[in-house]
Order: C-alpha cells, then sequence, then structure tokens
C-alpha cells in the first residue's frame, strides 16, 4: 500500500521530493551553515533553485543519465546540492569519505569510473589530481571553496559558483532538458551509491534504488514521529550510509532542516548553538561528552560537586525514565497545557532555591569543620519540606527540582537541550553511558543497521529501550536467524547489488531477497529483542572447543572510560590475549591531577602505574566474562598495552574506527608470539604512517602483564 | 616611481610581480656607538614575499623596526609608494598601510580571539568616542562593517573554533595565527612578519607557510619576513636579503643566495677579519 500511495503522489525520487518541498514548506529553513559567525539559511524555496541552477550546469557541462559523480568534502549544504542536483539530472552521486589518503580515493573513483568530482577545498583536489593518471574517466572536478586554486590549471577545474552561473546563463535552452531527466527516474533507479568501509579487503560499492531510500526513510519518520519541525546537525562523513538518509533521505521525506558546522573543530559550538531535536551519533561522541563532563565536575565547587552527583544518583535510579522523557508526539500548546507546564517550573524552582540554600548552609558548617577537605565530606541532602509528600509525588518534585538545577543546564551545556530522539549505533555503547544520556532526560536509543539494509534492521521503540540489546525489527523489516546464529533480514530497503561484483552480491543476498549481516546474534526470549554477539566470522573456537566471541570482551573493556580500543585473540588457542590501547584524554587527565609527568603517548602508555589501573580493569571484566557460561573460556590471561594509538591511516581500523583484526594480527605477530610464549617484555618497531602519507616508525620495549582468571572449571562445579 | 625600468615580472607559478613599493637608501642605525645596521640599501616590489636572514645579531629585526617606524635612522632615506617618507610614529606607519607581527607575541591576553583581531581595524574606524560610547548611527554601522572583514580574516586562517576564546588559554602555535589574523585585519599594503615561525613544530611551521603563502596569493599583499628557519626562507620567498653584522652581504632570489660565497661564510661561521 505505502509503494502506490507514494507512487500516486509522484515522488519516486528525491528530486521528486524536493519539487514537493519547495512548494509545501517553501519558506521553512531547509539548510543552514554557520559561515562568517553567523548561521546562514535556505529556505526549501531556495534550496530548489540552487540546485535547479547547478543541475543545468552539470548538463552544461556534459552530465549524461548513468554518469558517477563523486563527491568529497566536509558536510556542507552545497555538497548535499550537488548530490541532489546529480540525481535530478540522471547521474548517480557517490559520496567519498573525505578523510581517505589519495590512494583508497584513488580505487574507488576508478572502479565506479567517475566521470566528474565535487571537491569541497584544496586538500581533496590535490588529492584527486594526485592520482589523475590512474583515472582515465575522470573528466572534470568541480571544487567549492577558490582558497589557493587560483593558480591551478582550469582547463578541467571548475568553480562550483561558475558551474551555477553557467547553469543560470542557459537556464531557457536546457530547462526543458533538466526537466525530461527529472520526470524519467523511476522508484527503482538508483539513488546514491556507497561504498562501504570493509573491514576485510577492498571497499564494495551498494547501489540503493529510489525505492530503498525513500521507502527507508518514510517507514523511519513514521517509527519516530519525524516532522518539518526537526532540526538535525549534520557532521557525520557524507559517505556514510547513516548520514545519506538522515541528513538527505529523511530531511526530503519530512521536511525537516539540516545544519552544518562551520567547521570540524566547531562541531560542539554549533551543537549547542542549534540545539537539535533529532540527533545521530556513533557511541564515541557521548563517550567524549560524558568524559568531559566528568573531568570537568572534577574542577566544580563543592557545592556543584555535590549537587550533580546527589541529583545524578536519583535520576539513574528510574526516575529519569520515569519523569523525564520528552513527549512522543509535539503537543498543541493550549492554555491549559501552559499553566500545567508554568506551575511545573515553579515548583522545581522553589524547591531548587531551598535546597540551594540548606546544602549552601550545611556545606559552610562542613568547611568549618574539614576546611578544604570538606569537598570529600560534603554531601548534598534533599530539602527538608519534600519530606512532607508521599512517595511518588515527592520522586516527581524531586526531578523537576533537579530539571532546575542540574539536567536542564547541563543539557543545554551540551547541546541536547532540545532532543526529542537520539540514535546511537555502528558499536555497542558502554550501558554506563546509556544510563547517564538516559537518565537526563535524553531519549536516547539504539539502532541496528547496515549501508546493504539502507540503515534500519532493528530500533528501540520508545519505552522499551535497554543498553543490551538493539531493538526489535523496524517496520517493514523481516528478521531470522539461521541455525549457526547468523542474522538475516529482508526489507523494502534491502540494496540492489554490490557494483560490478555479481559474485559477492550473490553470495550475500540470496534470490528472495533474504540478506546475510555477517552478525550472529539471538532474539532474547519474551522480549523480542535482538542481541547482536559479534560478528558471525570472528565467532571462532578455542582449542578446548568453547566459544570465542572477541567482540563480546573487547566491548567490556572499551566502557572503561580509560581504555580507547581493544582487541582480543585466542581463536584455536588455548587461552585468550589482549591489546589495549589507552584513552590519552582520560589516562592523561588523571597523570596530571597524580603529578605524573610525561612525554608523549608511547611513555604514558608503558607507566607502571597506568599498567596497574588497566590491569585491575582487565581482571574485572574477566570476573564479568565468567558470570557468562558460553563465554567464560574468553577470560584474557595476558595482556598488553600498545605503545601506539591504533589508527585508520595505518590500515588497522576503517575510516568509520573499526577494528581491523586480521592486518594488526599480522602486523603485531610478535607481540602476540610473545604473548604467548611466556615472556616478560617484548621489543618490537611498528610502521606509522602520517596524515600526509609520510611514513615513519616507533620503536618500544613493552611489558607484558598476566591478569587473574576466574577458573571456569570451579565456576561450573559451584553451579 | 624612482627608475622607470622597475616594471615588474611574472613569476613561474604565475603571480604578477609589480614595481618597486618600498625603498631602502643607504639606511644606518647607531646606538650610541654600537651601529646596527650599517649603510643598507634594498628594495621590496609590490605583490612580493621578501625575506631578510642573517645570524644572531645581524640586525635583522632592527631593519624591521625601521620600515615599521619604531626606530628612526640616523643616515639615509625611506621611500614608500613612490614618497621620501619623513621620519614619523609608528601608528603614522600603520595608518600608511605597513602592519606588523612581532616575534614574541604582542596580543591582548585577556581579551578574545575576535576582539583582538577587531583590534586590527582600528586605523579602518573613524567615529569619535562620543558615538562610539553611545552605539549609535556610524559606530554601529562600522562596528557591523569590520566586523565582516573580520569574520572572512578568521575564516581565511582557520581560527572559527577559538574565535570566542581568551588568547592567554591559547596554545603558541595559534597566538602567532591570531597575531598574523590582527595584522591582516588593518589590510596592509606591507605585512611585516617577526619570525613568523620561532619555536614551532614541523606541522605548524607547514601551516604557517601556507597561510603566508595564501595570504600572498589571495589578498596579493607585499609580505617582508625575518626567520632563521632556512628550508622555510627558501621555499616562500621571492628575493632574499642576507644581513651579518648590520652590512648587507647577499641580495637575489633563493638560489642566488644560496650559492653566494660570502652568505656560506656567515652561516658555516668563518672567522672575520
Amino acid at each position: 500500500m505505502a509503494q502506490t500511495q507514494s507512487g500516486a503522489e509522484g515522488l519516486q525520487s528525491l528530486p521528486a521530493l524536493l519539487q514537493r518541498n519547495a512548494t509545501r514548506f517553501a519558506n521553512r529553513p531547509a539548510y543552514r551553515e554557520k559561515e562568517f559567525g553567523i548561521w546562514q539559511c535556505w529556505t526549501w524555496a531556495e534550496t530548489e533553485k540552487e540546485i535547479e541552477a547547478l543541475a543545468l550546469g552539470f548538463i552544461n557541462l556534459g552530465v549524461q543519465p548513468g554518469d558517477f559523480v563523486a563527491i568529497i568534502g566536509r558536510n556542507r549544504p552545497y555538497l548535499y546540492w550537488s548530490m541532489v542536483a546529480a540525481q535530478s539530472v540522471g547521474a548517480v552521486p557517490v559520496p567519498l569519505y573525505q578523510d581517505a589518503v589519495a590512494e583508497e580515493m584513488a580505487y574507488v573513483l576508478a572502479h565506479c569510473g567517475a566521470r566528474f568530482v565535487v571537491a569541497g577545498d584544496q586538500e581533496q583536489v590535490d588529492k584527486v589530481i594526485e592520482v589523475k593518471e590512474q583515472l582515465p574517466n575522470l573528466e572534470h572536478v568541480i571544487y567549492l571553496d577558490p582558497r589557493g586554486l587560483r593558480k591551478y590549471d582550469h582547463t578541467r577545474l571548475h568553480q562550483y559558483s561558475h558551474i551555477q552561473a553557467q547553469g543560470r546563463a542557459a537556464h531557457d535552452e536546457l530547462i526543458g532538458e533538466l526537466k525530461r531527466r527529472r520526470e524519467k527516474l523511476t522508484y527503482d533507479d538508483t539513488c546514491v551509491m556507497l561504498y562501504t568501509s570493509g573491514t576485510t579487503g577492498k571497499p564494495k560499492g551498494v547501489v540503493l534504488s529510489n525505492r530503498n531510500v525513500i521507502e527507508s526513510s518514510k517507514n523511519s519518520a513514521e517509527f519516530d514521529n519525524l516532522t518539518e519541525e526537526e532540526n538535525i546537525l549534520s557532521y557525520l562523513p557524507m559517505a556514510w550510509v547513516g548520514d545519506f538518509i538522515f541528513s538527505i533521505g529523511q530531511a526530503y521525506w519530512c521536511g525537516f532542516c539540516v545544519n552544518c558546522p562551520e567547521s570540524q573543530d566547531t562541531m560542539m559550538t554549533d551543537l549547542r548553538e542549534i540545539g537539535p531535536t533529532y540527533f545521530f551519533a556513533p557511541p564515541r561522541v557521548f563517550e567524549t561528552q560524558l568524559t568531559n563532563v566528568m573531568i570537568r565536575m572534577e574542577d566544580a565547587g563543592a557545592l556543584k560537586y555535590a549537587l550533580f552527583h546527589h541529583f545524578l544518583e536519583f535520576a539513574k535510579g528510574g526516575a529519569g525514565e520515569k519523569y523525564g522523557m520528552p513527549r512522543r508526539k509535539r503537543s498543541v500548546l493550549t492554555f491549559k497545557r501552559r499553566m500545567v507546564r508554568a506551575w511545573r517550573y515553579a515548583m522545581g524552582v522553589g524547591f531548587a532555591i531551598e535546597t540551594l540554600i540548606e546544602n549552601a548552609i550545611r556545606l559552610f558548617f562542613y568547611k568549618l569543620r574539614y576546611g578544604k577537605d570538606a569537598r570529600k565530606h560534603f554531601k548534598a541532602r534533599d530539602p527538608l519540606g519534600l519530606m512532607i509528600y508521599p512517595e511518588p509525588l515527592k520522586s516527581y518534585f524531586k526531578y523537576r527540582m533537579g530539571d532546575v538545577l542540574i539536567y536542564g543546564p547541563l543539557k543545554d551545556t551540551l547541546g541536547f537541550g532540545r532532543i526529542r530522539v537520539a540514535y546511537t549505533a555502528g558499536e555497542a555503547i558502554g550501558p554506563e553511558i546509556f544510563e547517564f544520556f538516559r537518565s537526563l532526560g535524553i531519549n536516547l536509543k539504539q539502532l541496528y543497521g547496515q549501508t546493504e539494509a539502507t540503515v534500519f534492521i532493528t530500533v528501540q521503540p520508545d519505552g522499551q529501550v535497554r543498553a543490551d540489546t538493539v531493538g526489535v525489527p523496524a517496520p517493514d523489516v523481516e528478521v531470522r536467524i539461521d541455525e549457526k546464529g547468523e542474522i538475516y533480514y529482508r526489507s523494502p530497503g534491502v540494496f540492489v547489488e554490490y557494483f560490478k561484483n555479481p559474485e559477492s552480491t550473490a553470495s550475500t543476498k540470496d534470490a528472495e531477497g533474504w540478506v546475510a549481516t555477517g552478525d550472529a546474534g539471538f532474539f532474547e526470549e519474551g522480549t523480542g529483542h535482538l542481541r547482536i554477539i559479534d560478528r558471525a566470522k570472528d565467532v571462532g573456537k578455542m582449542a578446548d572447543g568453547s566459544m570465542f566471541a572477541p567482540k563480546y570482551v573487547e566491548n567490556k573493556l572499551k566502557f572503561y572510560p580509560d581504555i580507547l580500543e581493544a582487541v582480543l585473540f585466542g581463536n584455536g588457542k588455548d587461552y585468550c590475549v589482549a591489546f589495549i590501547n589507552i584513552d590519552m584524554t582520560a589516562v592523561g587527565n588523571w597523570a596530571e591531577r597524580n603529578n605524573i609527568p610525561y612525554a608523549s603517548y608511547q611513555e604514558l602508555a608503558g607507566h607502571p602505574q597506568v599498567l596497574d589501573t588497566i590491569q585491575k580493569h582487565v581482571e574485572e571484566v574477566n570476573e564479568s566474562v565468567a558470570q557468562d557460561a558460553m563465554l567464560s573460556g574468553c577470560q584474557i590471561h595476558r595482556f598488553v598495552v600498545l605503545h601506539k594509538e591504533l589508527d585508520a591511516d595505518d590500515g588497522e581500523l576503517t575510516r568509520t574506527r573499526k577494528v581491523r583484526r586480521r592486518i594488526i594480527e599480522e602486523k603485531y605477530a610478535d607481540i602476540i608470539d610473545a604473548l604467548y610464549d611466556g615472556s616478560k617484555t617484548v621489543s618490537t618497531e611498528t610502521e606509522v604512517t602520517y596524515e600526509d602519507g609520510r611514513k615513519g616508525s616507533i620503536k618500544a620495549t613493552l611489558e607484558i602483564r598476566d591478569a587473574k582468571v576466574v577458573p571456569t572449571g570451579q565456576k561450573m562445579a559451584a553451579e | 616611481m624612482l627608475d622607470a625600468s622597475q616594471d615588474g615580472y611574472i613569476t613561474e607559478d604565475g603571480r604578477r610581480i609589480g614595481g618597486v613599493v618600498m625603498e631602502m637608501k643607504n639606511i644606518t642605525l647607531r646606538f650610541g656607538g654600537v651601529v646596527a645596521i650599517k649603510d643598507i640599501s634594498f628594495d621590496i616590489r609590490e605583490g612580493e614575499i621578501r625575506a631578510i636572514i642573517g645570524p644572531n645579531g645581524a640586525g635583522k629585526s632592527s631593519m624591521l623596526n625601521v620600515i615599521s617606524g619604531f626606530y628612526v635612522p640616523q643616515e639615509g632615506e625611506i621611500w614608500f609608494r613612490g614618497e621620501r617618507r619623513p621620519p614619523m610614529k609608528p601608528y603614522e606607519v600603520a595608518r600608511q598601510g605597513i602592519a606588523r607581527t612581532f616575534q614574541n607575541i604582542a596580543l591582548f591576553e585577556g581579551m578574545s580571539v575576535l576582539d583582538n583581531v577587531m583590534t586590527g581595524r582600528l586605523t579602518h574606524m573613524k567615529s569619535g568616542l562620543f558615538q562610539q560610547a553611545l552605539w549609535k548611527g556610524k559606530a554601529e554601522e562600522e562596528e557591523v562593517a569590520n566586523r565582516e572583514v573580520v569574520e572572512h580574516i578568521i575564516d581565511f586562517l582557520e581560527i572559527q573554533h577559538i574565535r570566542k576564546t581568551p588568547v592567554a588559554r591559547l596554545p603558541y602555535g595559534l597566538k602567532k595565527r591570531v597575531e598574523l589574523a590582527r595584522a591582516l585585519a588593518a589590510e596592509p599594503k606591507l605585512l611585516l612578519l617577526d619570525e613568523p615561525m620561532a619555536g614551532m613544530n614541523v606541522e605548524e611551521k607547514e601551516d604557517m607557510s601556507r597561510f603566508i603563502l595564501d595570504v600572498n596569493d589571495e589578498f596579493g599583499t607585499t609580505i617582508a619576513l625575518i626567520e632563521h628557519d632556512m628550508g622555510v626562507v627558501m621555499d616562500l620567498s621571492d628575493r632574499v636579503v642576507v644581513m651579518d653584522y648590520g652590512k648587507k652581504i647577499g641580495d637575489g632570489t633563493p638560489d642566488e643566495v644560496r650559492n653566494n660565497q660570502e652568505v656560506i661564510d656567515a652561516y658555516l661561521g668563518v672567522s672575520h677579519d
């Protein structure tokens, strides 16, 4: 039914949605970008004009239907427009990761045979020029920011605004052609081609049709009640399917506003200024924010510090879930609702003032007694006035006053003051982090998805959110699990094919449209929520036949703020060993507080006290892993803290920061050997690649630590 | 112009270098008995990057201070844009369109980056104290117009993320960049950079070099710079003046200077007799 409906409206492509938005939401904001210190805004009507000019310019330049137009750069409205403009003329946009090095870029550009490239700035243009010998199909490069490019040879290089100007000049003769091409677009034409980052081997081009993108956007928008009122901040790589769906798919379907940050470094300030209502981030972003909040609270005054912890403790106990969550539907503000809201706020403010005064007086006496140590002994307390209320009312008032004192200001500082729905995906999120944000009243949920599924496989519905599951199947998605535990799905969002790679397509997608995710998982009994264990191919067997699921253990390790990355080895071996990367921000801060001097990452990573801390974490993880009868064999017997951060530039991580196990295993074979042969230290030399592509090497002697493990046999006997 | 033959030329990378914009003629500067600069003459052409190099104590900074009007030489003439310049106060020089940065950063530490860069626009503000205080009419218009120029420079030097940060909280490399921004805000005809890359690491140096080249390319600003890092100087500049013990020992393109025996001696430390 859904398909015929959108077909009847004639909304079978993104350019068609653009036309609809330009009339329906003509004067609503479509794009904002901060430039020169001011948020510049384009309405849907203006956006339509801009895209039309660019599309005409594309035709003028010779873009043919079926051509590939590569797009490289940071998130800017102009680049989003170039995607839709390319679609308008029948071409296929191919967004690329902007931080990819030239050779990576060359592979993708050559693989799709892109005839045109739209690049953000000089840096990207330089990369394309560097590899142009390998790209016989490349004809024209269009750049956005002319800075530093004036002296370049302009025979095949064009400025974005000039292309638009040429398009406007040729408006009358080419508009007919543009309309013809726009009308020819069908529901099954290719909408976009996205290259997967590829944890193994070369990236694959995933072809998504208009049907995939529009159906997925529509279903997910309805699932979360998204309207044209939403605001999002687009800061994730444009080459990633998530950004394509949020910043283009859903934005065009709902007609909401996409905000682009001023530069990569200003993301946090811009987030606060925009205050998005709908937000998407990998767990890492939430992790960083939590770490920053905690670090800054350490420097706060005694009263603030005590209140912060007092209210956070309270909210974590379930009060946040109960009283803090935003309404699912935007309500019409009637007089009565306004009054209720005002009353609640007044109640909150009243109690907040009482709390502040009472605690300030108590703190004064603590200071008299303990002097500088008051901070350690002082705990905040609820105001006496609250005592007279019975339990549910008491918690309610307490949450409201926490909202006035702590949660509200904190959410505002983080830029989450207006969030209605926030998602995290890509990796497992630490339960601590998840709970922190949810207790503040931020509706943070998890979803599980893939490029091949046009993002959505399972999502958590409001009210059924937990840290350890990824939710129930998304609307219109069927999910099944085969006998080996691998997850399969089928949906309208299932990709068309891998570009020029029929073998991979055939091995991933069967004739009935079921797609293998490559992840192992199971449905929880009772709730019907999906739980992911690991990548199916990473799940192995230990020498004694017990199950080896590295990701499960690594995630437990990564939930400690001190640990940035962990890699577990042990497939086919007697016991498990691990590589650990420390988190420079958290550990550096700790070192500063404890007067531990260090000169470099390497020195800090090798510090005996750091190793002691990490060892404690590892042993705690071992205890927790031992609880799980199925995975108790995965306890870490020996570990090493690596002397360098695992890095995408060295090929150790993908551009989306997923661990490339095989490459790490080969590269650090000497360390792994040392972990298994019982030696106490290991000397190693590692090649590193700098950001500009030059290579160097780091030498180090690493200390290997043994961690306590919980004997599994005993445990079983006890049970 | 002084010399009709100085019409300018086109560099290898396609930049147009114009005629002479500033000419120093037989400058001598003494501090009591110490002769800091001894009878030096050289010129700076429009649109070029001119470097002044030399070992420690060669008189490079003194030379820059002479150009910026901080020191008045005892002998010699300074010609700027075809006119002989009488002895001037530094602020008068600044009004003529010469801006500079300092070897030891001289920013207002307590003020934000934005405010610091705005001070660079002072020479372009004409409204009086009273108007400024009332924030009416011309003062307001002026502030808006000047802010726009400043925002373009902030964008150009990629310091948007520290726009509102107090300068005291910034690391050294960024402070240097803010100082460059402030000098650029004056929209100078001649920009003097006193060791823009001193104390920086390789990456910061590369960034700074790129900004200097971009400034020259984008705004067509004439730049005179002092620098110790020979690699940087040779890559950046169109022409180089070499000084040693207050005397000029070489003048020409980087290649000419590199092969000049006197320059090699000065840098390798041959005894002076």
